[in-house]
């Protein structure tokens, strides 16, 4: 019997949350309530997914030899485009700088970019409204995209460019189009892309011009008569069936299929398309690379995988797992300054916080990186942020060294599937690498 | 004098190398076969004739030729054309001059679906009728046509202009009959007059966008 005495006195529980009904999750319906019209952000998925944290590289032991970490070579250079293009193009670097457009990003940005990649020998890629001086004129290597809007897109600019992606679709958004919102369309910007000054611009998720795979090969031929059949030609996909997807862009005629997974970023659209659509970029990976082993166009077609890249340990595990190369984009804008704590003031006023700012379709990014005004574009200093760029490519280029030389590989091509493990489940099943400590790859 | 390039004995490769490279002059592309990418990528005022059927993309992204079709060409024809003109004796078929930043493309009979997606500038003439979602997203330029157009004209147009003579099945989003005042008239008689069509330009539509979707608005989702 309850002491009636002390009924005052009853221990009261801790308030307690939702675990579906979370702060978020509360937040998001009244801002829908409020607005009527779903959330726009920038970047990639923020949900936690199976990716490469979960997997480890075993190293060298008993039965395999190490390399001298600091004095035997491990060699870091890829070609890419070695399939049919007359002039494939020559990196460094097994990690390039993804597409990102001038409108979503200022000019400032694009050419710090070049800039920095420039000076570690890789590429970079025009984005969703053309190819800029400030681009072309600091990137030593440039990858034009040919996206489905066509802004801006100009037979000049293919036969300067270095290569051409064709983009049917990216990780954030598998089936969507590019979206960039009435603030940065600007007189330059609307000028480039054929549209009116200062409206809210909602790009095409289909290409004018081609539908499906047959369609497609006929393109590609078309672009490799007007450029001579001297560049490689990349077909870009969002990781969403990529066995199915690499497969078919090979058979049209791809020198490289660029994968890109669901972590990977965009300028802007909606929140529940960047977290709903999309396979994580781990889960993509093996898919990707048995459809080109099945082809027997493993390294012959290079695959290229972007999506979470952030490290060297990254890149290496996308490599063991059989990709070519990678591309970085939100960590090159983190690496240029973007969502940097120095600039918490400004974050605050915006009712965010460094390292959660994501509304970056509204132009008012603090940092000068992703936005059109030039009052804070100006902030970006293009050649000290191409110069921390730089660095931490290094950084990630030296930690990839590092993993490949401690696994015994003097070329971190070499690197193999057979260097995994993995801490999870999930992820063994997804990599298709055993779980550590055990033979057992679930699902074989 | 024209320089005659037989199909028949060339690759396609070789035909568009001696066409990109050519500065000035006419070539006449003999047993075309309905091959793909013909005469794409030119960068010189040559004239051209294609002496038969294309295939896809031909005259894609032209800069400044004169490219003559005499039979049918096939999908994306003139796609991206940045100038001069392209003129088709015959049919087209889907996207017609897509994305089309400049130039004069003439179709003297029909065009499929999509004709003028994405246009940038071009302007379009079509002597006979075109398909659904012609002018799709189309951001600039003039599309004449004389015949019909099929459903959905000009869906999610921007500030391009649309000109029909016949009957427009449906118009898409955002896609309204605007008056024809005698700047349109005019507009339209040039362009016959350069596309070498005859039709009365006080028998033609104008077809433009209402500006109801430049921005985000509650108010429009039934328009989607």
């Amino acid at each position: 019997m309850p002491d009636q005495a002390d009924s005052s006195h009853i221990p009261a529980t801790v308030p307690r949350k939702s675990a579906t009904f979370d702060d978020y999750t509360l937040s998001e319906i009244r801002r829908a309530a409020q607005t009527g019209i779903y959330d726009i952000r920038g970047g990639g998925a923020k949900r936690q997914v199976p990716h490469f944290d979960d997997l480890l590289f075993l190293g060298a032991s008993m039965s395999r030899y190490p390399l001298e970490g600091y004095r035997e070579r491990c060699d870091t250079a890829v070609v890419l485009g070695s399939r049919f293009a007359s002039k494939p193009i020559e990196l460094k670097i097994p990690i390039t700088i993804a597409g990102m457009s001038f409108g979503s990003l200022s000019g400032q940005a694009k050419e710090a970019l070049g800039r920095g990649a420039s000076a570690m020998g890789t590429s970079t890629t025009t984005g969703d409204g053309g190819m800029t001086e400030e681009e072309r004129g600091h990137s030593d290597k440039l990858v034009y995209q040919v996206l489905p809007s066509r802004y801006g897109m100009n037979p000049d600019d293919l036969r300067r460019a270095d290569a051409i992606e064709i983009v049917v679709g990216q990780g954030a958004k598998p089936g969507g189009g590019g979206m960039l919102l009435g603030q940065k369309i600007t007189a330059r910007v609307a000028g480039m892309r054929t549209l009116p000054e200062g409206i809210d611009q909602r790009s095409a998720c289909r290409h004018p011009d081609w539908t499906g795979p047959d369609d497609l090969a006929i393109k590609i031929q078309e672009l490799r008569e007007i450029t001579a059949w001297e560049k490689p030609i990349y077909v870009k996909i969002g990781a969403a069936r990529p066995y199915y997807d690499t497969a078919l862009s090979v058979k049209s005629g791809a020198d490289v299929v660029v994968v890109d997974g669901m972590q990977g970023g965009t300028a802007a659209t909606q929140e529940v398309f960047i977290e709903h659509v999309g396979i994580p970029t781990l889960a993509a990976i093996p898919e990707a690379v048995r459809a080109l082993q099945e082809l027997d166009m493993h390294r012959k077609v290079q695959l290229v995988v972007s999506g979470g890249i952030r490290s060297g340990a990254d890149v290496a595990k996308a490599l063991a797992l059989g990709a070519d190369a990678v591309s970085i984009g939100t960590a090159a804008l983190v690496a240029l300054g973007d969502n940097d704590p120095a600039l918490e003031d400004e974050y605050q006023k915006m009712g965010t916080t460094a390292g959660a700012y994501d509304d970056w379709h509204e132009g008012n990014d603090p940092a000068g990186i992703t936005t059109q005004r030039p009052e804070l574009a100006q902030r970006l200093d293009p050649i000290k942020a191409g110069r921390r760029l730089a660095n931490y490519l290094t950084v990630m280029t030296m930690e990839l060294q590092t993993l490949a030389r401690a696994n015994g590989k003097s070329n971190v091509l070499n690197l193999e599937p057979e260097d995994l493990v993995a801490l999870t489940v999930e992820a063994a099943a997804m990599a298709r690498v055993p779980l550590a400590g055990t033979s057992w790859i679930p699902g074989t | 004098m024209t320089v005659e390039l037989d199909l028949a004995a060339l690759s396609v490769r070789q035909v568009n190398a001696a066409l990109q490279q050519a500065q000035e002059g006419t070539y006449r592309v003999l047993h075309p076969g309905g091959a793909h990418a013909l005469a794409c990528g030119l960068d010189a005022p040559v004239e051209i004739t294609i002496d038969g059927h294309a295939g896809y993309y031909c005259a894609g992204m032209s800069k400044d030729a004169d490219i003559t079709v005499m039979g049918n060409a096939g999908t994306g024809c003139a796609e991206n054309v940045m100038s001069g003109m392209v003129r088709v004796k015959g049919d087209v078929s889907q996207s017609l001059a897509a994305s089309g930043h400049g130039g004069l493309v003439v179709v003297e009979g029909s065009a499929s679906a999509r004709a003028g997606i994405s246009m940038k500038g071009v302007d379009i003439v079509v002597g006979g009728d075109v398909g659904h979602m012609s002018a799709f997203m189309a951001q600039a330029g003039r599309l004449v046509v004389l015949g019909d157009a099929g459903t959905d004209l000009g869906d999610s147009i921007y500030e391009a202009e649309i000109y029909i003579r016949g009957d427009v099945a449906s118009l898409g989003a955002d896609c309204i009959q605007k008056p024809m005042d005698e700047q349109h008239l005019a507009v339209v008689a040039q362009l016959l007059d350069r596309a070498k069509l005859e039709a009365d330009p006080a028998s033609f539509t104008r077809y433009g966008s209402a500006r109801k979707l430049y921005h985000f608005s509650i108010d429009h989702m039934d328009e989607y």
